[in-house]
């Protein structure tokens, strides 16, 4: 019940919380993020169950988009061919920053079971672009498509907004 | 009506361009025909009464080492009878007569055996690929293709 108490006096301790300007703008760009879902194979067919109501993707604060324009990262779930390839290029250079890419399923992971032989695949779709999560599975679960979500979130929180320069530069002098 | 007596009929009307009837179980038995007349022989088969087969279940294009060759299976819906039509080409000339005006679902067909087996099917309106990208060299279902190394850039295998 002391949750609901609280629920009584939400102002309480002032309402005051302390943090800073970058936590709190990478919170609202981790928890509201648009994707441009780019079903290619059979991991669009694991992802249509990920929307739907079992698995409930949108309670991650995702909305499907039509367009990359709209989207702030895209999700290439898939099978990519060498003719595809050209296309997924044009829609992420489309997408506007800051945007991210997460990788379903072997096949855009690394080719998957087209590894060595297809002539018509390309082996990994971070050949062409930047691929920030990568979620193995040959479809993956949607538990998997769930963890890669939460990792791309947790990638997200941690970024840099201000002095980014200065920040990275720090990173490298301490490593 | 089996396959043996629609080689029958056809044989009295087409003579020579009816090649041979195989029937090797377990698979189904076929007529062998003659490329250059298949476009009438296939005309009889969709419209001759006893014959009507109005269903091209599917057109498939093989790769017969020296030869290409072509299978097509059709269907009666009135007669619920099948037959399977085989013609095969010489791999440097490889040009069959067109079914599309025939049967309609010849098209996609006719485009992806062109597309993937490189055979030339004459008389088709859009010979074009259909799974390949447009610029793609080869055809790839064939035993003796290589894989370029690089399409556009991006490394092939």
């Amino acid at each position: 019940m002391g949750l609901l108490n609280r629920l009584d006096n939400p102002y309480e301790g002032g309402g005051i919380v302390l943090g800073t300007v970058e936590d709190l703008l990478n919170w609202g760009r981790s928890k509201s993020n648009w994707y441009l879902h780019f079903g290619l194979a059979c991991c669009a067919i694991e992802f249509m169950a990920m929307n739907a109501s079992h698995f409930d993707f949108m309670r991650f604060g995702t909305i499907p988009r039509t367009s990359p324009r709209q989207a702030d990262f895209i999700m290439v779930t898939g099978t990519v061919t060498l003719k595809m390839a050209e296309r997924i290029k044009i829609l992420y250079e489309q997408m506007a920053e800051p945007k991210y890419v997460i990788s379903v399923g072997s096949c855009s992971n690394c080719g998957g079971p087209y590894w060595e032989h297809g002539y018509h695949v390309l082996k990994g779709v971070d050949k062409i672009i930047p691929v920030d999560v990568y979620i193995p599975g040959c479809p993956p679960r949607p538990e998997a498509f769930e963890e890669g979500m939460i990792q791309l979130q947790k990638k997200i929180s941690q970024q840099a907004i201000f002095n980014k320069r200065k920040k990275l530069a720090a990173e490298d002098k301490n490593q | 009506m089996g396959t043996n007596d629609i080689f029958d009929i056809l044989k009295t009307e087409f003579g020579d361009y009816i090649l041979e009837y195989k029937d090797q179980q377990p698979v189904d038995p076929y007529i062998l025909v003659n490329p250059d007349q298949l476009f009438d022989i296939c005309h009889t088969l969709r419209d001759k009464e006893e014959f009507q087969f109005d269903y091209l279940m599917s057109l498939s294009g093989m790769d017969l080492g020296e030869k290409l060759g072509v299978v097509y299976h059709l269907y009666s819906m009135n007669h619920k009878h099948k037959v399977v039509l085989k013609v095969s080409v010489p791999k440097e000339d490889p040009k069959v007569p067109s079914v599309e005006r025939i049967w309609r679902s010849a098209d996609w067909h006719e485009r992806e055996a062109y597309d993937l087996m490189g055979i030339h099917f004459e008389g088709h309106h859009n010979l074009i690929r259909i799974l390949c990208p447009y610029d793609w060299e080869g055809h790839p279902l064939r035993k003796d293709y290589q894989a370029p190394e690089f399409y556009h850039g991006m490394e092939v295998s």
